[in-house]
């Protein structure tokens, strides 16, 4: 057996991984969280350098079309040769390949589809996709994810490591682990990865079927002819870990966790990054599966990020389930909507070739350009030209978002919690009417959090509205801010923002986390005039008990409606709102 | 040809394969959607569907699947090559796609080339006779869901555009699936679903475990694996054409309409949609269970799937659709 792959650091084992995709392309490949530059730089140029040399290589941009993925008739070519010229299209290039996709954050839920789709069908594309998101809530679609082996998270690399020794495996080692492949047995990790996982809160199956593809090109590469513990652990924390939805409970490899269940294990506070290490098991006793499932977990909880353990400790979900990553406002013009005239202009990229208007601007130049096939005595009934290209147009309503920001502080809590959860939760049932979407923010103690990031799911939006707690200072400042920052984010793609506060305006804790009524309030207005001058449409809903002057003040620099919550009586705020919104 | 993963291997979910080989054996019930999280089989059932159903009948270059004997679509009897079967198609339909790709366009090399007004069918002739399948039909856009509602309810894909006027058969079984925790689907459209059915991932270790071990093993050796199940996808398949045959003798008594309908009623399930569904979708189960009458249980059966996404919805009940359908039934059935 080689080396214990424990003791690798963050860098080593994100090379092995790419040693383990160049093994076993099934492996769907990877999610490379990490900024450009170096160290993701290198990671590419490793992961190359054990592919197959004939593989292709393709860079797939965010913001690719239908005709560039999937090929089809290439228009100018087509008219310059006089027959049919056929574009191949990007995925098929990259059957057998390999698709680095470029910002994968932007990737809208269409081209993470058809991933997907490829990535199921055989012969499979590997799929690289580069998450550049800063946000732990902004992330590639799930649907791609999902069918991506490794979650690698190479911004703790640090320049050292990079020019710290030779790979560990070589073309040649892939190579011969390719030929042993077929040949690994599984002994018991199918057993101990599933519970693992099961342990872990991973509901979906496809993890556990991707770690044992791990395990067994681990193996291969190792030259072993059965998975043995130290693959497995490796499968686990390259695969398994990253994907974690809450820590392992002892007896949880037992029964399947319930979902939602709030982690009651101790904190963790080891960084996987630099600091993996795991007692070195003793390769002479015998192993049961439960021993291995032991192991496994233990190996996928020590290389779970310390960000990751600190989410999960608060409750917060995951990151990487979103439906689709968000595209910028581009995205959503001239491609679909209703028709909105037409224009000159290059089809393709998304956009559609007006074929009736394109004809009828080439129809007045027939005989002219005719002149030039007559001696032929041959040519095309109607000659059609680049600059006769025509495109439709569409013009598409505007999503809007509704954001609510909710204090939770202890002055409300003490007093009308209940009541402003029961008026959002009206709310949220008529945006879901409306299919606008909600995004929901509270505020309590020191900070502002954003429990729902823009979503049409209500199902969602009302499991964190019921998990909210109160208690605590009112930091509306940081609140106010929190939302602006949303509210901005939404505003550049192309939605309409609408912004729904919920509080006494009684801000006694300031941006700094300290308290102090006078400042608070200060930065409160100055928060809310920024607010103002953002141009979104605001209301406030004073839940104070007799109607508060700082509410209505807050109100006045933020230039929102001022709405007092009416007594026992939600429906009639979910009224208002709706005016105010409208 | 790609192998897919045998319909019969397919560890539990046993409602969702129900769902589907009702929708086998009678197509009018509608389509079906499965709705629930990811990694549950829910593409893996779907796609496995070709390999339960007999092949058809059509010819070689049809990109209509039309029938031995139709008339030729667009006129050209020889274009379409001679008599061949086919696989039932199973057509995916990938996420944004465009109104062009789904109901077919203009062909533009051919309007461009020869000044020809040629049509260049689209995803719904090539699902004719088959199965249409939206993976993540939530997030598809709500303009495309009521164009393929429309067509799979006529059967036909009528073609008005581009100074095009085409209409062509498109017979096919519409399924859906979805997660709803990334958006639901509009009520206006859940409804005119057939079947619903909700999955989730096994609960059961072992289950787990054993869907681990299938999959790894068809996904190291399809062929070896198929090969493996191929007696048991037989039977199924067998089972199917006899129920196929069987669906069209069964007679329903009134005992079973006024028990149908009284299920609605309990239910609040609106419109006769859901009672017709109830319906069809119990003369299937009937036949697939060989039956040469429907009974009661055949309804209790099927009850779920078919009104589960019919109740009227109170958005902001917290108990979900299955328990308060479960509810009703309980109450329906002891009276």
């Amino acid at each position: 057996m080689s080396a214990p792959a424990d003791t690798r650091g963050g860098w080593a084992q994100a090379r092995l991984a790419a040693a383990l995709l160049a093994v076993d392309p099934g492996l769907g490949g990877a999610m490379l969280k990490a900024r450009a530059g170096p160290a993701r730089d290198a990671w590419l140029e490793a992961l190359r350098n054990l592919v197959n040399e004939a593989a292709p290589w393709r860079r797939i941009p965010a913001g690719v079309g239908d005709e560039a993925l999937l090929g089809g008739v290439d228009l100018a070519g087509t008219l310059k040769a006089g027959r049919a010229v056929h574009r191949a299209g990007l995925l098929d290039d990259i059957r057998n390949g390999v698709g680095v996709l470029a910002m994968a954050e932007r990737a809208g839920a269409g081209l993470a589809a058809r991933l997907a789709l490829a990535l199921d069908a055989a012969p499979a594309p590997m799929i690289i996709a580069l998450d550049e998101s800063a946000d732990p809530d902004d992330g590639a679609p799930g649907a791609l994810t999902e069918r991506l082996a490794f979650h690698l998270d190479l911004s703790g690399v640090a320049l050292s490591d990079l020019s710290e020794a030779q790979a560990e495996h070589d073309r040649e080692a892939v190579a011969m682990a390719r030929v042993r492949l077929p040949y690994v047995e599984n002994g018991d990790a199918d057993r101990a990865l599933t519970r693992t996982a099961a342990a872990l809160g991973i509901t979906s199956l496809r993890p556990p079927l991707l770690a044992l593809r791990a395990a067994r090109a681990a193996a291969a590469l190792d030259g072993l002819d059965e998975i043995g513990e130290a693959q497995a652990a490796l499968a686990a924390r390259l695969v398994l870990a990253p994907r974690a939805l809450h820590l392992p409970h002892q007896d949880q490899a037992e029964d399947d966790p319930a979902p939602g269940e709030p982690p009651d294990a101790p904190p963790q506070d080891q960084d996987a990054q630099h600091d993996n290490h795991e007692p070195d098991p003793d390769p002479d006793t015998v192993q049961t599966p439960d021993d291995l499932t032991e192991i496994t977990t233990e190996a996928a909880k020590a290389a779970m990020p310390a960000g990751l353990l600190a989410r999960l400790e608060a409750g917060a979900p995951p990151r990487g389930s979103g439906a689709g990553g968000r595209a910028g406002a581009t995205r959503r013009s001239g491609q679909r909507g209703r028709p909105a005239g037409t224009r000159r202009g290059d089809p393709g990229e998304g956009r559609k070739l007006d074929v009736l208007a394109t004809l009828r601007a080439a129809a007045p130049w027939g005989r002219m350009r005719r002149r030039g096939w007559d001696r032929l005595k041959s040519g095309p009934a109607l000659e059609v030209r680049r600059e006769d290209f025509r495109i439709k147009h569409f013009k598409q309503k505007a999503e809007t978002l509704t954001i609510f920001v909710v204090d939770a502080s202890g002055s409300l809590a003490l007093n009308r919690l209940a009541e402003a959860k029961g008026a959002v939760e009206l709310m949220l049932a008529e945006s879901y009417v409306r299919r606008d979407q909600v995004a929901l923010i509270a505020f309590r103690g020191s900070t502002a959090e954003t429990l729902l990031p823009p979503t049409r799911s209500l199902t969602r939006a009302k499991k964190s509205l019921a998990a909210l707690p109160g208690g605590g200072g009112t930091p509306l400042a940081t609140a106010i801010d929190a939302a602006e920052a949303l509210a901005h984010g939404a505003a550049r793609q192309g939605r309409t923002v609408t912004l729904v506060f919920l509080t006494d305006g009684a801000a006694n804790v300031t941006r700094a986390g300290t308290s102090g009524r006078d400042i608070a309030q200060a930065e409160a207005h100055d928060a809310a005039r920024r607010l103002r001058a953002a141009g979104h449409g605001a209301i406030i809903v004073d839940v104070s008990r007799r109607g508060a002057d700082t509410a209505r003040s807050v109100a006045q620099a933020m230039a929102a409606r001022y709405v007092r919550l009416p007594a026992g009586n939600p429906g009639a705020l979910a009224d208002l709102a709706r005016k105010a919104a409208a | 040809m790609t192998l897919n993963f045998p319909f019969p291997a397919i560890v539990g979910q046993e409602e969702m394969k129900q769902a589907l080989l009702i929708a086998c054996v009678e197509p009018r019930v509608g389509g079906v959607l499965i709705f629930g999280d990811r990694g549950t089989a829910k593409s893996t059932a779907v796609r496995a569907l070709a390999g339960l159903l007999p092949e058809i009948e059509t010819y070689e270059h049809c990109p209509y699947n039309s029938a031995p004997g139709s008339d030729p679509i667009g006129g050209d009897a020889r274009a379409r090559g001679h008599q061949v079967r086919k696989p039932t198609p199973v057509v995916d339909l990938p996420l944004g796609v465009t109104e062009d790709r789904v109901v077919g366009a203009l062909d533009i090399e051919k309007a461009l080339r020869k000044g020809e007004k040629a049509f260049e069918p689209g995803l719904l002739a090539r699902a004719n006779r088959g199965f249409l399948y939206i993976d993540e039909v939530n997030l598809l856009e709500d303009h495309i869901v009521d164009l393929l509602l429309d067509v799979a309810a006529t059967g036909e894909n009528v073609v008005e555009r581009d100074g095009l006027s085409v209409r062509h058969p498109a017979k096919f079984v519409l399924v859906g699936s979805g997660n709803p925790e990334e958006g639901e689907l509009r009520p206006q459209l859940l409804d005119r679903f057939g079947l619903s059915v909700e999955v989730s991932t096994p609960r059961d270790i072992e289950d787990r475990i054993e869907v681990v071990r299938r999959r790894d093993a068809f996904e190291r050796d399809p062929v070896a694996f198929c090969a493996r199940w191929e007696e048991a996808v037989g039977e199924l398949r067998a089972r199917i054409a006899k129920a196929q045959t069987l669906v069209a003798k069964i007679e329903t008594t009134d005992a079973v309409l006024r028990r149908a309908s009284e299920i609605c009623m309990a239910l609040g399930a609106d419109g006769l949609r859901g009672e017709l569904t109830l319906i069809r979708a119990a003369r299937a189960q009937a036949a697939l269970e060989g039956c040469a009458a429907m009974s009661l249980e055949h309804l209790r059966a099927v009850a779920p799937a078919a009104l589960r996404h019919r109740l009227r919805r109170d958005p902001l009940d917290e108990a979900g659709s299955s328990v308060r359908i479960e509810r009703g039934l309980a109450e329906a059935f002891a009276a």
